[in-house]
């Protein structure tokens, strides 16, 4: 996954046959004639319309307390759901790759639901379980626990919706890497945790590390589901994404635009981080 | 091997953690009030709320916060059902407030506690039409022409829309004093609309912002604030001779303020509007005021329409949506084959 | 975990514990929520559910999500395809930044996508003036929802073959290459075959998640009965009824196919995985 030429395989790479010149240069502009179709014109859209203003305007709306929160509670979000589902991702794909048992196809099919369920109905199934109309909700009302309408259901509706980045991610690359170098270390005493922190999370980190970023990037953008949940209250449970929708229907399309390009730059910046890590570890494993 | 990349991510994890930590809790003189409205209400319930924390201030000392939530007006009734926090609903047909009323959250008489059907503000339905009026449309019959496009919601999914629909057929039902006519009628219309959005916002940005239609079937108060918004001189406003007195509900939701221990305040909140001050501002957001001084101040502001009651044509809200918006209703009639 | 016991000895530990986390997690966050679709729908009964999921409109919507969303896959798997081609085997100015602008659709709120291209396909939009001229419809079209779709489905194509490319051996080229094959041949005969479970998984994602896309869509579909509403906002304008069991019917239908197609997409897995062993 995502392996950077080393030093000692570069020459390989150089050497590595090619598609003569004009076949990439059709394939690279084929790409980028989507690329600007697709993605350059709805961003250079959400710039252009968040920079109509001007720069300060641009700024007063970022900074605007209403936006901040938003802003803090799609953090808080992403702080809290990336980690669990990297977790869980850890956890199912060491359960399914490292194991035989009979039923793998239906696991590993409930593992990818989420990705296939309308957000309307990832948010719907939470009001059912626990809204104020059914008897759990009603008892948890009771108990002055609040769920859904507040922070933790929005969180919930997360991490359904990110629920199979980081499992997707591992399970194929763990099962190419198979169980051998696990099995020789068992043999040679080590225990269960040392054989997953010496062998198996080294192996899988750049898989692992990727999953998080998806899992991420998603959390971050999530609107369906969570403006099922979210009950829209300002400054109190609007996320960055429901934020925007409501600027943007107070027909304040500047600031909607602007605060939808802090979205942008946080998606660029998980890539930063995933890149910056890239390099650091690279030049860490040459050290070795 | 080191963990070094183990440790790194857990800093970072930690450190937007701890940033994003929710804020520390209002203080304690602070009363909070969760105000759950419909979409076109977000710059009329921002005065609203000054003038009245401003006016509450004086008369108890207390400091009060009014939170709002806008959406549509059906998904707002629905989240209070199932478990939003509303201390008070400010939604655009009694029949949200009335399924509201069915899950026991407020008693079903509730209309009847606040003046004027519990309405301190109305509207009605208006045209607007690009600047010159180029297709000539002075009332609902002309809408209804072959050729002219015209933008209104999906009454299914908008408050907003299943008074558009309803100020058309009552208009024609009135007119001919024939049901089977105002059903053609709304046949006729609904040929012309090329794109239903979800919302009302939804349907004025399809027409102002991305060039659809001849014209927008609208709130009174949305109209005068797409002038605002989009310029005078792009578009105006054509009242019909006759439309629907729309009339958006209020009503405090019982069981939340008995929880949250807000009912005076809630309900001091409710008759506030009905103040000379609100009325006011509510004439001044282009919405009708109850006040008769409130809208002659304002009279300019309001053409005279002859304005039916919903009650007059279609009995009562219940029925109307049965008979209309609900599944194999005649909404949902015109459109089959 | 008698059910799971398998045929070769696993030796390695931890499998009960890995096992016990992943079941009760899977429970939690996804399984009892989903079953509430399930609970909802019964107290209907068999007929009205009937009734409910075979009246024509939901029918026409069904259709519309379906056809909408598989162009949109079959689209998207071609481009993705070529895109993870050129970000994995060519190197050129300004590849990273396009590497990372393939997650875009994932970090963009839907709705905001939704906007973006209602505005940029709108009769006045950068983009919808030209089509104008040439008399095409984008918005409030079928067309306009498989734009939206295409835009949503991209990252899945693009991030399920690119490991799988890296990975490819360049020898079994070469290989082939000193055998006489021409490049094409290369592609067709020894890539393709190689990459394809991957294209079938990632535009398979793509297809699913196009079928209960809402956010984005409903600002350029234009949600005519019969002819541009979505299955999702049959939903929703179910629960604007407050019709919650009519709502949970139409759900559970677009949930059973979206399951059965990813059971039937890693039964197909499974079943290559071991032709190849």
């Amino acid at each position: 996954m995502l392996k950077q030429p080393t030093p000692e395989s570069a020459p390989i790479i150089k050497k590595r046959i090619s598609d003569p010149l004009p076949v990439q240069m059709a394939l690279i502009g084929l790409t980028l004639l989507f690329f600007i179709t697709f993605i350059f014109l709805p961003l250079g859209l959400v710039f252009a319309q968040a920079f109509s203003k001007g720069w300060e305007y641009y700024l007063e709306s970022i900074r605007e307390p209403y936006a901040l929160e938003a802003v803090k509670l799609t953090l808080t979000t992403v702080a809290i759901v990336v980690p669990l589902n990297a977790l869980f991702g850890v956890t199912a794909a060491w359960a399914i790759t490292k194991f035989n048992f009979r039923g793998k196809a239906a696991l590993k099919t409930l593992l990818d639901l989420p990705f296939a369920v309308s957000p309307v109905i990832a948010g719907l199934i939470f009001v059912l379980l626990v809204g104020s109309r059914t008897p759990f909700g009603s008892w948890l009302g009771e108990q002055g626990i609040k769920i859904i309408f507040s922070t933790p259901g929005i969180v919930i509706a997360t991490l359904f919706v990110t629920f199979p980045f980081v499992a997707r991610e591992l399970i194929p690359l763990m099962e190419a890497q198979g169980r051998d170098e696990e099995e020789a270390a068992l043999t040679l005493g080590a225990r269960g945790w040392q054989i997953f922190g010496k062998i198996t999370l080294p192996n899988i980190r750049w898989g692992l590390l990727y999953g998080m970023i998806l899992c991420s990037a998603r959390s971050i953008g999530e609107f369906g589901a969570v403006s099922v949940v979210s009950g829209h209250i300002r400054g109190q449970t609007n996320t960055i994404p429901l934020h925007v929708e409501i600027l943007y229907s107070e027909y304040n399309f500047a600031a909607s635009f602007s605060v939808a390009s802090i979205l942008v730059f946080l998606a660029l910046l998980t890539v930063g981080v995933k890149v910056t890590l890239e390099k650091q570890f690279q030049k860490n494993s040459f050290h070795h | 091997m080191n963990l070094e990349w183990i440790k790194k991510i857990t800093i970072t994890a930690s450190l937007i953690a701890a940033s994003g930590l929710p804020g520390a809790v209002a203080e304690a003189t602070t009363v909070k009030l969760l105000n759950v409205s419909y979409d076109p209400t977000r710059e009329l319930y921002q005065s609203e709320n000054a003038a009245f924390a401003q006016y509450w201030q004086k008369k108890t000392g207390q400091t009060v916060q009014i939170d709002q939530s806008h959406g549509g007006s059906g998904k707002q009734a629905r989240a209070v059902i199932d478990g939003l926090d509303a201390d008070v609903v400010t939604l655009a047909l009694a029949y949200d407030i009335d399924a509201i009323s069915d899950s026991k959250l407020l008693p079903a008489n509730w209309q009847t506690r606040l003046a004027n059907n519990s309405t301190p503000y109305t509207s009605t339905i208006v045209f607007v039409v690009r600047k010159g009026n180029p297709k000539k449309i002075t009332g609902w019959d002309d809408i209804v022409k072959p050729g002219v496009s015209v933008i209104t919601p999906n009454p299914k999914t908008s408050g907003g829309a299943r008074w558009n629909y309803l100020a058309a057929w009552g208009y024609k039902q009135k007119q001919t004093g024939s049901k089977e006519q105002a059903k053609n009628f709304i046949k006729a219309l609904y040929k012309n609309v090329p794109v239903l959005d979800t919302g009302a916002r939804g349907s004025t940005l399809t027409f102002a912002q991305r060039g659809l239609g001849d014209v927008l079937l609208a709130w009174e108060n949305e109209a005068h604030l797409i002038l605002k918004e989009f310029g005078t001189d792009k578009f105006e406003i054509v009242s019909p001779a006759v439309s629907i007195l729309a009339e958006p509900p209020v009503a405090v939701v019982d069981k939340n303020v008995a929880k949250h221990g807000t009912g005076k305040l809630a309900e001091a909140y409710l008759n506030f509007l009905y103040t000379p001050q609100a009325q006011d501002i509510i004439a001044q957001n282009s919405y009708r005021p109850r006040n008769p001084a409130a809208l002659k101040k304002y009279a300019a502001n309001f053409p005279k329409i002859k304005l039916f009651t919903l009650n007059e044509v279609f009995g009562n809200w219940r029925s109307a949506q049965k008979t209309h918006f609900n599944d194999g209703g005649v909404f949902d009639q015109i459109y089959l084959p | 975990m008698e059910l799971f016991q398998g045929k070769r000895r696993n030796i390695l530990p931890g499998f009960g514990l890995s096992m016990g986390y992943t079941v009760f997690y899977l429970s939690a966050i996804v399984i009892v929520p989903l079953s509430m679709i399930f609970f909802n729908t019964i107290p209907m009964g068999w007929e009205p559910f009937l009734h409910t999921v075979t009246a024509p409109r939901v029918l026409a919507s069904y259709r519309l999500s379906f056809s909408t969303a598989l162009f949109a896959a079959i689209f998207d798997a071609i481009v993705g395809l070529l895109t993870a081609w050129v970000l994995v085997r060519y190197r050129f100015a300004g590849r990273q930044f396009l590497d990372a602008l393939v997650d875009l659709p994932f970090a963009l709120p839907t709705a905001v996508a939704g906007i973006c291209f209602a505005t940029l396909y709108s009769p006045v939009g950068w983009l919808g003036e030209t089509f104008a001229k040439w008399n095409i419809e984008i918005i409030n079209s079928p067309t306009g929802i498989v734009v939206a779709l295409i835009f949503i489905g991209f990252p899945f194509v693009v991030r399920t073959i690119q490991p799988v490319l890296e990975e490819v051996e360049q020898e079994i080229e070469e290989a082939a290459q000193c055998l006489g094959a021409t490049r094409w041949q290369t592609f067709r005969k020894i890539l393709l075959p190689h990459l394809f479970p991957a294209l079938l998984t990632g535009s398979t994602l793509a297809f699913a998640r196009g079928i209960g896309e809402y956010g984005s869509v409903i600002f350029i579909a234009g949600n005519l009965p019969m002819k541009t509403e979505i299955a999702p906002l049959m939903i929703m304008s179910k629960l604007d009824q407050f019709d919650y069991a009519g709502a949970s019917a139409v759900a559970l239908v677009l949930l059973l196919i979206s399951f059965s197609m990813l059971l039937l997409l890693n039964a197909v897995q499974e079943w290559q995985q071991k032709e190849y062993r």
